[in-house]
């Protein structure tokens, strides 16, 4: 009698994982990088075209890399969240401003103000490529050994802020 | 009647213009079909569910511009999969590679077959050896065949 | 007034199924005649309110009420009628409603066509289906209401997505829901049989036109899609293996393995647990489809826009019908006889090993497109999964189903005898093989793949004529005319439903063999040649659509200094959408299709263009058509319309089984 109750036991279990399913995001890709060091580059800045900069110059930090764009929409939507912590000052963010113009990097952040203590122009990508970035805003927690420890894909939002990221920073930082 | 010549004339003109021979698109056409052969292998991320071949996507033509590079590096296919897979993880490959998560994936099938085969040929067997040898007798069969041909012939 | 006249007619159609869903049931179980009258009057009276709620949306479209959210979010006042009545089944909403709408046409059906049915069958069969379109009119009315009103309307309509306003994309879905939903009916009867513990042969001959209407419908709507996606995407391919696609390829497979099994528990009276597995299996994988397009668990080129809280309705509803059924099935399979004993050689062990390859296809289907949420949900990562994947599996589990396809016709029931069939077929796979290996050197390249598929072809094709030389020799009349006439045409059906398998792998095996393709910067007046034609770029011009604008190409097509045709490639940019499209040019031809794609426009009036020649591909589709032929020929055979006339004469008598005693 048993077998005739197996096409059934297969699909009670096919529906428990549907169910979860439902609650997962299919398009976001976790990072492999995460756990792994920084990859290195070096990119003219935003506001100094003549002076370069490197992650290599923030070792013994923890920092925020955030990757963003001024013809994103999702950089605009988490701006004031980056504002804060900057406000707070309780971690640095380095902006990569990601296959975008000069001139309308520079308007957006006069427009909305800065948050970053530094941004790198990333105009071909290819730092974004060796990132692993696939969609702007992303945000990357890097520690002192230089390692990437946290990746944000999409905006950074106040439960991400509050749950993930700061609790993360200040446990890196102490240690 | 003039009017009609010249404008005969006006309309042949591009099929007298030897025509010339339209370059490829690439530069070089042999890299080109090997990054194409490696890219419909390759998922685009931002896409909903296309090849780096197909989307048009900024992101798959940037990184159809890595790749390319890296064809003219002479790096290896394995090489530019791994350039890839470290960055984006196996979620660019749309061929899964065999890993211990994956296992099930690939010889699945098979298994299955393996399984479904051995209990067909044993639920056979296990047939022969209790059931009675007709259970729709001949003369069912002949009466049914009789009424079909029957039916068949009627106009 | 009118959006609120189909939303009355659902709720009234709500509370009909309710009806419809229980009591019938309910009588057929206490044999209480008048209430199992009920179902008949009420599955009319639903097919009529649903129909009109299906009106009222479409007179929505063509009044462009764009106060009606659905309306508004696809159509606008530019798009032209014949679009704006597609856009009905153009997103969720209305796509449901076409759903449910096929789903009272089938109960609408069988209502006409059941007269033969003993009275407690077809209630328990229109109950069930009650059910079924309960669940679909709830689902409707509670998260996804196509009425819904939009306060104050909207000036104008967001247009319909440039994809969808393509003729294929018309009449596609309309033909994948008829075989989706037609598969509910062969559903009904396997669960009135299980309910009503009568299941026999009579039960599997009444299944069986049901189930190959269905089927015939399913392929015909697959075909449909695949073309559509090989014109409408620009790519020049015709199957990508994308979820959506095997969540349609699945039923056609279990419905292919339901449809031959069928024929055994009709025929032999065997496979009976089986069979209504499969009827189960079938409308499940349909259920199932319907899942994974709206949920958003699994990303798509196709999927519809997505809301978690139409993914658990779904979720639950999918749990209560399968589930509810496996359990009946798992209560009463158990009670069902086995039916005749046969030999590990005879046509019965070769359709169930026909069977047990379709279904396992049909597993590494299902495995495939879920596995990279079986993954995710456990944490172990993200992988995808995709069309390599699938060609590695599918073909070596094909090939043997297709060997047997050559085989099984021609053994004897219950016992073959494998010399005899041996020198039956010796000079079909002689002759099959000694070609297939030649054939491709003709054509000027060799490749194992090639050579495989070809093989496949032929087989069937030789094993084909075998089996009909056989057929007619065996039979008695004077001349071959009357011999022909005296073959059923289910026989006919059969062997053409198979000679189209044939078709279609000749088309894909030379597609893949041969196809030719460029990518081209191409300045006016310049010209390219492939597969011995030659495209020469007259320029591209602005055109102005109804609701679009575009570049159109113009390309004459010469072969040997001849004229073959001119095309025009287009890039459309749809306005209210801001989205570009590549409509693609195709001269369609018997033997090749010339395709032509406009990419970007470059310097000076270039532009990049993609030429395909692509030998045979029109096969593929022709193939799916022949075999979609072969169903409705065999339907439309005497038998069913004389064992129809048989049982309605002595209607009490059908529900004695003929076949094995129930054990």
């Amino acid at each position: 009698m048993k077998r005739f109750l197996l096409p059934l036991a297969i699909f009670v279990v096919m529906v428990g994982f549907l169910a979860v399913g439902l609650t997962l995001n299919p398009r976001e890709v976790p990072s492999p990088l995460v756990g792994k060091a920084a990859p290195d580059f070096s990119l003219p800045q935003l506001h100094e075209s003549d002076k370069v900069f490197s992650p290599k110059e923030l070792a013994g930090k923890v920092w925020l890399l955030n990757f963003w764009a001024s013809w994103c929409n999702g950089c605009k939507e988490e701006h004031p969240v980056l504002m804060q912590i900057a406000k707070s000052g309780e971690v640095p963010i380095y902006g990569a401003d990601y296959k975008d113009t000069r001139e309308e990097a520079l308007t957006w952040l006069r427009r909305w103000g800065n948050p970053y203590q530094l941004v790198a122009v990333d105009e071909a990508g290819r730092v974004g490529i060796n990132y692993g970035v696939y969609g702007v805003p992303e945000t990357y927690v890097i520690d002192k050994a230089g390692k990437i420890r946290y990746k944000q894909i999409g905006p950074v939002d106040q439960d991400v802020l509050e749950k993930k990221i700061l609790p993360l920073v200040r446990e890196l930082q102490n240690q | 009647m003039m009017r009609i010549w010249v404008l005969m004339f006006v309309m042949a003109i591009p099929g007298l213009v030897a025509a010339q021979e339209a370059r490829p698109l690439a530069e070089n056409p042999q890299a080109e079909a090997r990054l194409r052969a490696l890219a419909v292998e390759l998922r685009c991320l931002v896409c909903q569910n296309q090849t780096l071949a197909d989307s048009n996507a900024p992101l798959a033509e940037d990184l159809r511009r890595e790749v390319r590079e890296m064809i003219a590096k002479n790096m290896s296919d394995q090489e530019i999969i791994d350039f890839l897979v470290e960055r984006y993880g196996d979620f660019v490959l749309y061929r899964p590679p065999l890993r211990a998560t994956t296992t099930l994936l690939w010889i699945g099938p098979f298994l299955l077959l393996a399984i479904a085969g051995t209990a067909l040929v044993l639920a056979v067997r296990r047939r022969q050896n209790t059931l009675p040898e007709v259970i729709v007798s001949e003369a069912d069969h002949q009466r049914v065949e009789q009424l079909l041909s029957d039916g068949a012939k009627r106009p | 007034m009118i959006p609120e006249i189909g939303q009355f007619a659902l709720i009234l159609a709500l509370c009909v199924a309710a009806v419809q869903g229980t009591v019938p049931i309910y009588g057929a179980a206490s044999g209480n005649a008048s209430l199992m009258a009920v179902a008949k009057p009420a599955a009319r009276g639903q097919f009529l309110l649903v129909l009109i709620a299906f009106c009222c949306l479409g007179y929505a479209f063509a009044q462009k009420d764009f106060s009606v959210l659905y309306v508004a979010a696809n159509a606008n006042s530019k798009l032209p009628l014949h679009y704006r009545l597609a856009a009905i089944w153009g997103a969720h909403e209305g796509s449901l409603l076409l759903w449910t709408f096929i789903l009272t046409l089938w109960m609408m059906a069988v209502t006409l066509f059941s007269k033969h049915l003993p009275e407690a069958m077809r209630a328990r069969i229109l109950g069930v289906m009650g059910l079924v379109s309960l669940g679909f009119l709830l689902f409707m009315l509670t998260v996804s209401n196509p009425f819904e009103r939009l306060i104050p309307a909207a000036p104008d309509g967001r247009d319909l997505n440039p994809l969808l306003q393509d003729p294929g994309m018309v009449m596609h879905p309309p033909m994948l829901y008829m075989g989706y939903v037609g598969f509910s009916v062969a559903f009904a009867f396997a669960i009135a049989a299980l309910l009503g513990g009568n299941l026999d042969a009579a039960w599997a001959r009444w299944s069986r036109p049901w189930t190959t209407v269905a089927w015939c419908f399913l392929t015909v709507g697959i075909a449909l899609g695949s073309g559509w996606a090989y014109y409408e995407l620009g790519w020049g391919g015709w199957w990508f293996w994308d979820p959506v696609e095997n969540a349609s390829f699945m039923p056609w497979l279990a419905g292919t393995a339901l449809i031959h099994s069928l024929a055994v528990t009709d025929k032999r009276g065997g496979f009976k647990v089986w069979t209504v597995l499969l009827a189960i299996l079938a409308f499940s994988l349909s259920l199932l489809g319907t899942f994974l397009v709206r949920s958003g668990v699994l990303t798509s080129v196709h999927a519809f826009a997505t809301d978690p809280k139409r993914g658990l309705f779904i979720l639950v509803f999918l749990a209560i019908v399968i589930g509810g059924s496996l359990l009946l099935y798992a209560w009463r399979a158990p009670r069902v006889g086995l039916g005749g004993g046969f030999d590990l050689v005879s046509r019965e062990a070769m359709l169930l090993a026909n069977n047990v390859l379709l279904v396992v296809a049909m597993g590494s289907v299902l495995l495939g497109t879920l596995y990279p949420l079986f993954l995710d949900a456990l944490g172990l990562g993200k992988i995808s999964v995709g069309p390599p994947y699938f060609d590695t599996v599918f073909v070596p589990l094909m090939t043997p189903a297709i060997f047997l396809m050559g085989i099984g016709p021609l053994a004897q029931w219950k016992k073959a005898s494998v010399p005899s069939l041996a020198m039956q077929l010796r000079w079909a796979f002689g002759a099959s093989v000694v070609t297939a290996l030649l054939l491709p050197f003709v054509l000027g390249k060799w490749t194992p793949l090639l050579s495989l598929g070809l093989l496949l072809a032929l087989w069937i094709v030789t094993t084909a004529v075998i089996n009909v030389r056989e057929r007619l020799t065996h039979l008695e009349g004077a001349g071959l005319l009357s011999r022909l006439a005296s073959v059923p045409r289910s026989y006919w059906g059969m062997i053409l439903a198979h000679c189209g398998i044939a078709v279609f792998i000749v088309g894909v095996t030379m597609v893949k063999g041969f196809e030719v393709e460029q990518d081209l910067r191409m300045n006016v007046g310049e010209s390219a040649t492939i597969g011995g034609y030659t495209f020469q770029f007259d320029g591209a011009k602005d055109f102005v659509g109804p609701n679009y604008i575009a570049a159109r190409g113009t390309f004459r097509v010469t072969k040997d200094g001849r004229e073959v045709t001119i095309m025009y490639p287009e890039k459309r940019r749809y306005m209210v959408q801001s989205q570009t499209m590549t409509e693609a040019a195709i001269d369609s031809g018997l033997l090749r299709d010339l395709y032509v794609s406009l990419g970007e426009p470059l310097d000076a009036g270039a532009w990049s263009v993609r030429l395909y020649h692509k030998p045979f591909i029109d096969w593929i589709w022709g193939g799916c058509l022949i075999m979609a032929l072969g169903g409705v020929l065999a339907i439309t055979d005497r038998r069913y319309r004389l064992a129809w006339r048989r049982e309605q004469e002595a209607a009490p008598a059908v529900s004695q089984p003929v076949g094995a005693p129930i054990v």
